[in-house]
């Protein structure tokens, strides 16, 4: 197999047993993306030749030494250029590098220097929101890869990337991973640190990693995970070896499935494809019980409340001011000039959520939608809490759809957002989550399985989708390209 | 719920968004869609249940008030749109 084509864990050993080099490696990842970038649009930036600056200013001698990483194009990279796929962060280089960023660096991992597309801001299910264009699924260019980390998805599945990082507010890693048939996962919220993530909704944003396997996700989670003085939402509580939870044993185990997740709207072939996993499960020793969340249906409204009204003030940043574009009219005040370049450089799902956000905030709205948005939270949390008394983690599909279609949601803000409907409540709730491959359609569109747990227990989630992949053929399979 | 002409103009500006004629009327009738749908949660019995702005328990983080490491005031300034010597530059803001 070629280079570009293998996991992290697989070119440790190549390393290791002097087969190959980082240069190899890199020269393997840009050979590959001279050949297809141009067709899944999977990076920003990158010219024909396939060929980024590449950051390895690391510390030198880490356990990921020569492994390079792609990264979203929300997450801080110095002297890189870091734009949310937006024009009003257009040339914008960061002073420095964020947080995961640096502890990658410090484990001898190099960054690829084009950054991988997603939806402006990461508003979005599809990466069509991006100012550069929409990115292609690997599996069918005809679909979108799922977003808005759907760049860095699109790059892991066809194998123009090692592994990747993406960030999830409302599914943002694990629809994408689900869409392309590659791993992602959220972790809990205070697991890794939010310094350097350019803030989308502060109270549901993580970082999480994408990858082509379980391990290469637990060996990435083992890197970038732990309590950062920088961010004061980050957890002081011990990152245990995440490699060790790949056990493949799952006897016993119990496995919840929530009733409210097998509704009408569910496409009948994910359906099969989850009911499938579940027996697949059963056999390797689990066993699998009925659960309720109640509050489920709740999730998607809850969430364009919260997460529009905290997108609305962490965007205010914008100016014109600081960093990015600038409405260059030089007679006009400077509440105009703010205006003029918001206007400009927002594209138009930016600008409806900012306008959404700034509803529920406002005076006379505020207590009939952001705090009872903020109480039902609440209920949803606890259906959580109460699932977890008599189960270890639950089981749904990650999103009710395989890819979809470029152009087929875009024009219907509502329908783009249930894509999200099976995602949102885990960062609602702030639990783990992870999205494994668990087949495809008769079309030939991967299908994920969604396994949630308790918070802090991402090593539950690995060891169960350890098992499932190490007994199911999903992860080894290539889009033909 | 139908947010009026008025209201969303009001909306845009505290927003600081410009809005074109077009752009507006296009938006109302999205957000007109969403709102609608979002009034779902009037259904919800939220008595006596307390608000969850935060799911994690910790609050107040603090630190010592020590002097450290702090960006370059050429680094602060190096992405600025427009800069003259040691500034950000902004249109004149008092008349």
């Amino acid at each position: 197999m070629e280079l570009n084509a293998l996991t992290a864990h697989q070119l440790l050993k190549e390393i290791a047993a002097g087969g190959s080099g980082s240069r190899d490696i890199v020269s393997g990842l840009v050979a590959r993306n001279k050949q297809l970038n141009q067709r899944v649009k999977g990076y920003v930036r990158l010219d024909d030749s396939g060929e980024s600056l590449i950051d390895d200013r690391s510390s030198g001698s880490g356990v990921l030494k020569g492994i390079p990483i792609s990264v979203k194009d929300n997450i801080c990279t110095k002297g890189l250029n870091t734009e949310c796929c937006s024009q009003i962060l257009q040339g914008f280089k960061p002073p420095y590098d964020a947080t995961v960023i640096r502890k990658l660096k410090q484990a001898g991992v190099c960054v690829f220097g084009a950054k991988t597309n997603m939806d402006e801001f990461a508003f979005g299910s599809s990466t069509e929101n991006s100012c550069f264009g929409p990115t292609s699924n690997p599996w069918n260019l005809e679909c979108v890869p799922g977003g808005s980390s759907g760049g860095s998805a699109a790059v892991v599945a066809s194998d123009q990337a090692v592994w990747a990082l993406g960030s999830d507010t409302g599914g943002s890693i694990r629809q994408p991973a689900s869409f392309c048939g590659v791993v992602g996962m959220k972790p809990t919220y205070g697991r890794v640190s939010r310094y350097g993530l350019i803030a989308f909704a502060s109270s549901l944003d993580q970082i999480g990693p994408i990858t082509k396997d379980t391990r290469d996700c637990a060996i990435l989670m083992n890197a970038i995970s732990g309590h950062d003085p920088l961010d004061s939402t980050s957890v002081d509580i011990e990152v245990p070896d995440f490699t060790e939870s790949l056990t493949g044993d799952i006897k016993g185990l119990k496995i919840g499935i929530p009733k409210e997740y097998f509704v009408e709207g569910l496409d009948k072939e994910v359906k099969a494809v989850i009911e499938e996993a579940m027996e697949k499960l059963k056999s390797l020793g689990a066993k699998c019980l009925p659960v309720s969340l109640p509050h489920t249906e709740y999730a998607v409204p809850v969430y364009y409340i919260i997460a529009t009204a905290e997108a609305s003030s962490n965007l205010a940043r914008f100016d014109g001011v600081q960093y990015g574009l600038r409405n260059k009219d030089l007679k006009q005040g400077l509440i105009d000039m703010y205006k003029r370049t918001r206007q400009e450089g927002f594209g138009q799902e930016a600008k409806r959520r900012i306008i959404l956000g700034t509803f529920v905030l406002s005076h006379g709205y505020y207590d009939a939608y952001y705090l009872r948005a903020l109480k039902v939270r609440t209920l949803i949390k606890q259906d959580f809490d109460r699932a977890f008394r008599d189960v270890d983690c639950l089981i749904t599909p990650t999103s009710p759809t395989p890819a979809f279609r470029i152009g087929e949601r875009i024009k219907d803000p509502l329908k783009m957002y249930l894509s999200d409907i099976f995602t949102i409540s885990a960062n609602l709730s702030g639990i783990p989550a992870i999205s494994v491959p668990a087949g495809f359609t008769r079309k030939g569109l991967p299908v994920g399985l969604q396994i949630l747990s308790e918070p802090f227990t991402e090593g539950m989630l690995l060891r169960v989708a350890h098992a499932f992949e190490q007994n199911t053929p999903w992860h080894k399979e290539k889009p033909k390209l | 719920m139908q947010i009026k002409e008025d209201t969303l103009n009001y909306l845009a500006h505290l927003g600081r968004i410009e809005l074109e004629a077009q752009e507006s009327k296009i938006l109302s009738g999205q957000l007109k869609d969403i709102l609608d749908f979002i009034d779902q949660l009037k259904k919800v019995d939220i008595k006596d249940v307390s608000a969850t702005s935060h799911i994690l328990s910790i609050s107040n983080v603090l630190r010592d008030d020590l002097s450290g490491e702090s960006l370059t005031r050429e680094d602060a300034l190096k992405n600025a749109p427009v800069k003259e010597g040691n500034f950000f530059v902004v249109p004149k803001v008092i008349e």
